[in-house]
C-alpha cells in the first residue's frame, strides 16, 4: 500500500513494472518533444548562419571567386598556392609569435593586478573597477582610440613622455615593427587584462577559506600554500583563460586592422587581416575563402588539444 | 567559470571578424534586397516625371553630392534617394549589388576603380545622350577616357579634384623667400625647404606622407609625368617606376627627410591627417589637391599660394586628375530619367552655382573661368591645370597602389626609408609588374 501511494513523486523503483514506469515514458517522450521545440529556433539560426554560409564558404575555396564578375570551380588550385603565398605564412609566423608573447605578457600582468585587487586592503574596489574599465571598451573603438593616442605629434603617450622628461624628441610608437608590436600588445593587454582578472579573482575567491586556515594550522608556509592549495585549484581557470587568450590572439583583427593597418611595412599582418586583405583589397574571394578554411580547421585542432589537456588537469 | 563560458574569444573581436565573414554571402543577398530602385512602376520616357531615382557615392563625396541631388530634387518632379556608402566597402557592395542585379538607378565611381565596372557592362550605353550635349567636346575629357569602352562612353564626371602644390605665403616672407615666387623646380624646393625648416618653432619645409599608397599617386606621378614618363601604360598592363625620373623624385624625397626637413610623424602618415599641419600653418610647402582649397578658403592663419606640381627640371608641370564618375547602371529601369539628373549636374547652372562656388573644380574645361574662379585666381589656376592632366588606368589599381600592405606602399617606404633606393625600385617594378600581369 505504501509503495502505491505515492507513486509519481517516488522513487520509480518503488513499482517497477505498472503504470508508474509507462507514465515516465511518455512524459520523457513529451519532454523531448517540448526539448526539441525549445531548441529548435536556435538549430534553424546556427544551420541557417552557421552552417550555410560555411557550406557557401567551403564550396568558394574551391574556386576563383572574384568580386566582379562570375566565379569559376578550380578544385584544389588555392589551396596549393597558399603554400608558396609569402603573404599567408608571413603572416602565420607572425600570429604565432603575437600569440605567445601576448599570452604570456597578459598573464603575467593579470597576477600582479589579482594581488593588488584580492587584498583586504581599502580601495581594492576602486582598483578592480579601474582594472576593468577598458574590457568594456570595443576592441575597434580602444584601437582608434590609441591610434590618435599613439601619434607623435597629437597624442598623450607622447605629451606625458615629454612632460615627464622621459623623451626629448616625440617617439613614433608606430614608426618600426618592434614599435608597432610592443604598442599593440600593450593596448591589448590594457584592454583584456581586467577580463582576465575577474576571472581569476572569481577563481580564488572560491577556494575554501577552511583550506588555508587548516594549511597555516598545520605550519604550511605562503610559498607552499601557493604551490599545493591555490596553484591546483585555480588549474581549471587558467586553462580556460589559456585557450581564450590563444583562441583570441590567434584570431586578432580589429587592433592591427585600425591601429597598424598591418604596417609598418607589412610586419604586423595577422593570419585575419591576410585573408581580410585578398578578399577585401586583392577581391580574390576564393583564396581568401580557402584561407579561411584552413584557419578554421587550425583553430578546431587547436582547441581539441587544448579541451583535452584541460579535461586531463581537471582529473 | 561561468563568467567566460559564453565570451567571445579574448583579445580580438574576431569572433565578430570571423561570423562576419562566414555570413557575408548570405547577408549580402538581404542586404541589398533593399536598395533596389523603386518609385514609379511603369518605365516612362518623360525626363521630369517623378519618378524615384536611387544613386550610390562612395563616402569620398559625400557633401558633395548630396548639394548636388538637394538641388534637383528642390527644382524637379524626379526624387533622387542618395546613399552614401563608407570608402573602403564601396566595391564589395557594388559587387554584391551587380551579383543580384540590384544597383541603384545611378551608380557613381572613384574614376581608378571605373574600369573595374566597365569591364564587367555595368553601366549602360550613354554615348548618344552626351553626343548630343552642345558642350559635349568640353567635359574633362580625362574622366571620360577610363569610363570609355572602344569608343563608348559609360559614364561622365561627377566630381574632379587635381593635384598640385600649396605654400604657405607668411612663412615664405619670414624665411627671407619671394611669397609671390613659388618653388619652380626640385632644386628650389630643397632649399626653400631648409630655410623654412629654419625658422624653428615645430616648422618644416615640406610634408610627405610616408604610408599612404593613394597620396604617392596623388602626387608622385605628376613629377614623373611632367617629364615625359608615363608610369602606367595606356592598356594598364605595363608599369615603369624603376628608371632615372623616380630615381630623382625619391632622391628629393629622401634628402628632405634625411635633412629632417619634414616633420618626424611623416613616415607613418596614412593620409588621413595628411592636410592638417600645413592647414594650421606649421609647413611651408605641400604637395596635394583641390579637396583642400575650401579648408584653405576658409581658414584666416595664414595667406596660401598655389604652383603645379612639375618635373625635377621644371621644364613642364602635370597634374593627378582624380575625383569620381558617375553612370546609369544596367539595373535601371528609368534610364531617361537617370540622364535627366546626370546632364542637369553637367548643366552650367549646377557647375558654377554648386560646384564651382564651394570652391570644386568644373566638371567641364569651358566653364574653368566662372564668375567664383574669377574672384579667386588661385582655383582658376588649379581648374586651368586640368588641361594637361592624367587619370591613369589599370584593373587592379586599388590592390596594387592604394592598399595599405599593396608593392607601391612598400616601394614608397623602401624608397624613402629604406637603405637602397635603386633595390627599392627595382623590387617595386618587379612586384607591381607582376601584380598587372597576374590581373590579366
Amino acid at each position: 500500500m505504501l509503495t502505491r501511494a505515492p507513486a509519481g513523486t517516488d522513487s520509480p523503483a518503488a513499482d517497477p513494472v505498472t503504470g508508474p514506469r509507462r507514465r515516465t515514458g511518455a512524459s520523457a517522450a513529451r519532454r523531448s518533444v517540448v526539448g526539441l521545440a525549445f531548441v529548435a529556433p536556435t538549430a534553424a539560426i546556427v544551420a541557417a548562419l552557421f552552417l550555410v554560409p560555411l557550406g557557401i564558404l567551403v564550396y568558394m575555396s574551391f574556386t576563383d571567386w572574384p568580386l566582379l564578375g562570375s566565379p569559376r570551380v578550380n578544385g584544389v588550385e588555392n589551396y596549393r598556392q597558399l603554400g608558396s603565398d609569402d603573404r599567408f605564412l608571413g603572416a602565420i609566423k607572425f600570429t604565432i609569435v603575437y600569440t605567445l608573447i601576448t599570452t604570456v605578457v597578459l598573464f603575467a600582468a593579470a597576477f600582479v593586478l589579482v594581488a593588488i585587487s584580492n587584498s583586504p586592503r581599502r580601495g581594492t574596489l576602486f582598483y578592480r573597477t579601474a582594472f576593468f574599465l577598458p574590457y568594456v571598451v570595443g576592441t575597434a573603438a580602444a584601437s582608434s582610440m590609441w591610434w590618435i593616442d599613439a601619434n607623435d605629434q597629437l597624442g598623450v603617450f607622447n605629451h606625458a613622455l615629454q612632460t615627464t622628461g622621459l623623451v626629448d624628441q616625440p617617439v613614433g610608437l608606430l614608426a618600426t615593427p618592434t614599435k608597432a608590436l610592443l604598442t599593440v600588445i600593450a593596448l591589448v593587454v590594457w584592454k583584456f587584462v581586467g577580463f582576465q582578472l575577474m576571472v581569476l579573482l572569481v577563481g580564488l575567491q572560491s577556494i575554501p577559506a577552511q583550506l588555508y586556515e587548516a594549511a597555516r594550522v598545520d605550519g604550511a608556509s605562503t610559498w607552499q600554500r601557493l604551490r599545493y592549495i591555490t596553484v591546483p585549484s585555480l588549474r581549471p581557470t587558467l586553462a580556460l583563460l589559456t585557450v581564450l587568450s590563444v583562441t583570441g590572439s590567434l584570431l586578432a583583427f580589429d587592433q592591427f586592422f585600425v591601429l597598424t593597418h598591418g604596417g609598418p611595412d607589412n610586419s604586423t599582418v595577422t593570419v585575419v587581416l591576410a585573408l581580410y586583405n585578398k578578399a577585401f583589397q586583392s577581391f580574390r574571394l576564393g583564396s581568401a575563402a580557402a584561407e579561411a578554411v584552413v584557419v578554421l580547421v587550425v583553430l578546431v585542432l587547436v582547441n581539441v588539444i587544448q579541451l583535452r589537456l584541460l579535461r586531463e588537469r581537471e582529473k | 567559470m561561468a563568467p567566460g563560458k559564453d565570451r567571445p574569444a579574448m583579445p580580438t573581436g574576431a569572433s565578430r571578424t570571423r561570423a562576419g565573414f562566414l555570413t557575408m554571402a548570405l547577408a549580402v543577398g538581404l542586404a541589398v534586397a533593399g536598395c533596389s530602385s523603386t518609385g514609379s512602376p511603369a518605365t516612362s520616357t518623360t525626363p521630369d516625371d517623378g519618378t524615384t531615382l536611387t544613386m550610390w557615392v562612395r563616402s569620398a563625396t559625400d557633401q558633395f553630392s548630396q548639394r548636388l541631388v538637394d538641388a534637383y530634387n528642390a527644382s524637379h518632379k524626379n526624387r533622387v534617394t542618395l546613399t552614401i556608402i563608407p570608402n573602403d566597402n564601396y566595391l564589395t557592395k557594388v559587387g554584391a549589388a551587380a551579383g543580384s542585379n540590384s544597383l541603384p538607378d545611378i551608380l557613381a565611381s572613384d574614376v581608378v576603380y571605373t574600369p573595374n565596372y566597365t569591364k564587367q557592362g555595368l553601366f549602360q550605353d550613354i554615348t548618344g545622350e552626351l553626343g548630343a550635349l552642345s558642350y559635349r567636346s568640353s567635359v574633362a575629357g580625362s574622366h571620360l577616357a577610363v569610363a570609355s569602352v572602344s569608343g563608348k562612353v559609360y559614364a561622365v564626371p561627377h566630381k574632379l579634384d587635381s593635384s598640385v602644390l600649396f605654400y604657405n605665403k607668411d612663412l615664405f616672407t619670414q624665411a627671407g623667400l619671394d611669397p609671390a615666387k613659388p618653388p619652380a623646380n626640385f632644386a628650389e624646393i630643397l632649399d626653400y625647404a631648409r630655410k623654412i625648416t629654419a625658422l624653428g618653432n615645430g616648422i618644416t619645409g615640406f610634408d610627405i606622407a610616408g604610408s599612404c599608397g593613394g597620396c604617392g599617386v596623388y602626387t608622385l606621378f605628376p613629377y614623373a609625368w611632367a617629364n615625359g614618363v608615363k608610369v602606367l601604360s595606356d592598356d594598364g598592363k605595363k608599369v615603369d617606376i624603376n628608371n632615372d625620373t623616380f630615381k630623382q623624385i625619391f632622391g628629393l624625397y629622401r634628402q628632405l627627410t634625411n635633412e629632417k626637413l619634414v616633420a618626424s610623424s611623416d613616415s607613418t602618415q596614412d593620409g588621413s591627417t595628411w592636410p592638417n599641419n600645413f592647414l594650421s600653418g606649421k609647413v611651408g610647402m605641400l604637395a596635394l589637391g583641390s579637396p583642400i582649397v575650401g579648408a584653405l578658403q576658409q581658414q584666416k592663419i595664414f595667406q596660401w599660394g598655389v604652383t603645379s606640381l612639375m618635373s625635377p627640371d621644371g621644364k613642364k608641370t602635370s597634374t593627378f586628375v582624380g575625383g569620381d564618375v558617375a553612370g546609369i547602371s544596367k539595373s535601371s529601369k528609368h534610364k531617361a530619367q537617370a540622364w535627366d539628373f546626370l546632364k542637369w549636374t553637367l548643366d552650367e547652372n549646377a557647375q558654377v552655382e554648386i560646384i564651382a562656388k564651394n570652391g570644386d573644380l568644373p566638371g567641364r574645361t569651358d566653364l574653368s573661368g566662372n564668375k567664383y574662379t574669377g574672384s579667386d585666381p588661385r582655383t582658376k589656376f588649379i581648374a586651368d591645370g586640368l588641361r594637361n592632366g592624367v587619370t591613369p588606368f589599370a584593373l587592379p589599381f586599388g590592390d596594387l597602389f592604394n592598399n595599405p600592405n599593396g608593392p607601391w606602399v612598400e616601394t614608397i617606404r623602401g624608397a624613402i626609408y629604406g637603405p637602397d633606393l635603386n633595390k627599392a625600385l627595382a623590387d617595386g617594378q618587379a612586384k607591381i609588374q607582376s601584380g598587372l600581369d597576374s590581373a590579366g
